[in-house]
């Protein structure tokens, strides 16, 4: 029992960091019909750019505020300069992210080198809390605690704003969207700015726990895409049910099947994508 | 068409007698530029042809070769085993995954592909009884005495290589200029239309599929010979991706422009990475480049896209 209620958890955290990677995955591929291949390079340089700031000045909200900084704005650049121009054609936008996803990576070989490291944890944070048998890391509670403070958030700017409100009816039908007025072009930059930024954030989470190195962008990538699929593609509902479902299956898979972790997540996107193509929430 | 028609033939000679004049360096990449070539026209039925962009199609090559190297080495199997059973291996994945994916199109396909290649990729990676995780599998013997051939060398398996490769792309040309390979190019172009004038649409997507994962099975298992090991990096996202930019960088719907592009990737790769560490900043150097400058692939400038 106790062991089902701390993997349980762990699965909970792991559902955390996916929710703050596949949100802005599932955002923009609903706005602009993009596979970020890019994606997970953002959770990767979020990391990595909280690293050198948390070095230079100890201080771990300077180095999340700092990662967010930066790489929401290179998410911007990106989309201004090199994504925009191809609309919603997703062929030319998926090989575009693909060459930035290796240039980022390289990169950062190039600027932190290859060694792997983790960011510190924030010190009030660094015990555990006990309740009956269970003994649980008081900083991955802080994690979960705070994706649902994220989700909420994202659920009340979908919902109860002008710009979640243009949002939502562009991921319907961006022709429509435009037509009534909709800056979609501008709406499209400012999600993906919004996602590079979140996933960044991601990282910061992350980084006490599954720390920085290279090819953690490739890592995550596969876990984000089936979160989406599960979920259903350009749905914020799905993304944080399907990050539940993927965090859990893997989290469990990994203890009682290890050698095929990664392979436990094929079951539930084969059962989705057999009986509902689109996702448990997405629209065709 | 005279240009094309032009290069084709300096191509084919190049091909047919290069080797004989070169170093046996050159010959590896030539090699290299065959067997990834007929990979890279496979991936074209369902990327070009069918419309169909499949992210994980380095799946089913990779699945072929782990399939020869486990034959191989783990059970001493004989050398058709290994070639029928890499090959049967990887077309039955293809007809099993070909049946989760066959009914969604576009920019889902791309994702749902990408996923699946990449959870076969972790299989590989983490399935260490079996696949040997990242160190792979190596010992598999080479082609010419697993077969036993009289004669050896990288000259003999080039020129066996080229023999498969140059077979699996008459009998390619000859399926997409057949019916049903008209019938895929016009479900490219308007489904709907097609549906109502009666075709199962399901059924063509789903051989092309299948099809495709035969030819990429076929790549594998020459793949697997040639290099004498396996590893995971045969699966991951980066040689789907390669595979995908060769044929759009070469020129979908051509099977003559991914050879191209094929043969530019393994140029370019082998003589970067002579000169400099930085062959992955490069690379994405020009995937951004080609997407800007030929977005209908080289094998199309100067050309109508054939439709």
């Amino acid at each position: 029992m106790t062991y089902l209620i701390t993997q349980s958890l762990n699965g909970l955290f792991s559902a955390a960091l996916l929710f703050l990677i596949a949100s802005g995955l599932t955002l923009s591929f609903g706005v602009m019909k993009i596979v970020n291949i890019a994606h997970g390079s953002f959770y990767m340089l979020g990391v990595y750019v909280a690293y050198s700031v948390v070095l230079r000045t100890g201080s771990l909200w300077l180095g999340a505020a700092a990662a967010v900084a930066v790489v929401g704005t290179l998410g911007l650049l990106m989309q201004r300069l090199f994504l925009r121009r191809f609309g919603a054609d997703p062929l030319p936008q998926m090989m575009m992210t693909m060459g930035f996803a290796l240039l980022f990576r390289d990169a950062a070989l190039m600027i932190w080198g290859g060694d792997p490291f983790a960011l510190p944890y924030p010190s009030w944070l660094s015990g555990s809390i006990e309740a009956g048998d269970v003994v649980f890391p008081s900083y991955r509670l802080f994690v979960i605690a705070v994706a649902g403070l994220v989700a909420i958030g994202l659920w009340l700017v979908s919902d109860k704003t002008l710009v979640g409100a243009r949002l939502r009816a562009t991921v319907d039908d961006p022709e429509m969207a435009s037509a009534v007025g909709i800056h979609v072009a501008r709406l499209s930059g400012l999600v993906f700015a919004a996602g590079a930024a979140l996933a960044a954030f991601g990282g910061v989470m992350g980084g006490p726990i599954l720390g920085g190195y290279p090819g953690i962008d490739f890592d995550l990538l596969p876990l984000a895409f089936v979160v989406v699929i599960v979920g259903g593609m350009g749905s914020l509902k799905g993304a944080l049910v399907g990050s539940v479902v993927v965090g859990m299956i893997d989290n469990f898979g990994k203890a009682l099947v290890p050698e095929l972790s990664y392979f436990t997540l094929f079951a539930p996107m084969v059962l989705v994508l057999a009986f509902r193509p689109t996702g448990l929430y997405g629209r065709a | 068409m005279e240009g094309r028609r032009a290069v084709s033939a300096v191509l084919a000679l190049a091909f047919l007698i290069g080797p004989l004049v070169l170093s046996s360096y050159w010959i590896g990449l030539l090699t290299q530029v065959v067997i990834l070539g007929l990979l890279a026209m496979s991936l074209d039925i369902l990327l070009g042809y069918a419309g169909l962009p499949s992210l994980g199609h380095a799946a089913f090559f990779g699945v072929a070769a782990y399939a020869v190297a486990v034959l191989s080495t783990g059970y001493d199997a004989g050398f058709w085993t290994c070639v029928i059973g890499g090959i049967l291996i990887g077309t039955a994945l293809s007809a099993a995954l070909g049946a989760i994916v066959s009914h969604v199109r576009d920019v889902y396909f791309l994702m749902i592909t990408l996923a699946l290649g990449m959870v076969l990729w972790g299989l590989s990676y983490r399935w260490i009884p079996v696949t040997g995780g990242d160190n792979g599998i190596s010992g598999i013997p080479s082609l010419e005495s697993h077969a036993g051939l009289p004669v050896s060398g990288p000259l003999v398996f080039y020129y066996v290589s080229l023999l498969v490769a140059a077979g699996c792309a008459a009998m390619m040309a000859r399926l997409v200029r057949s019916s049903f390979g008209l019938t895929l190019r016009a479900i490219r172009e308007n489904e709907p239309r097609m549906k109502s004038l009666g075709f199962n649409t399901w059924l063509h997507c789903y051989l092309a599929y299948v099809i495709a994962g035969l030819f990429a099975s076929v790549a594998g298992v020459l793949w697997a010979y040639y290099n004498g090991f396996v590893s995971p990096t045969y699966l991951d996202l980066t040689a789907s991706s390669e595979l995908f930019l060769m044929v759009t960088l070469g020129g979908p719907a051509t099977l003559a422009g991914p050879v191209v592009g094929a043969g530019l990737i393994v140029l370019l790769k082998n003589v970067m990475s002579a000169y400099t560490a930085r062959w992955l900043l490069v690379l994405g150097m020009v995937y951004i480049v080609a997407v800007l400058t030929a977005p209908q692939g080289l094998w199309n400038l100067g050309h109508r896209r054939r439709t």
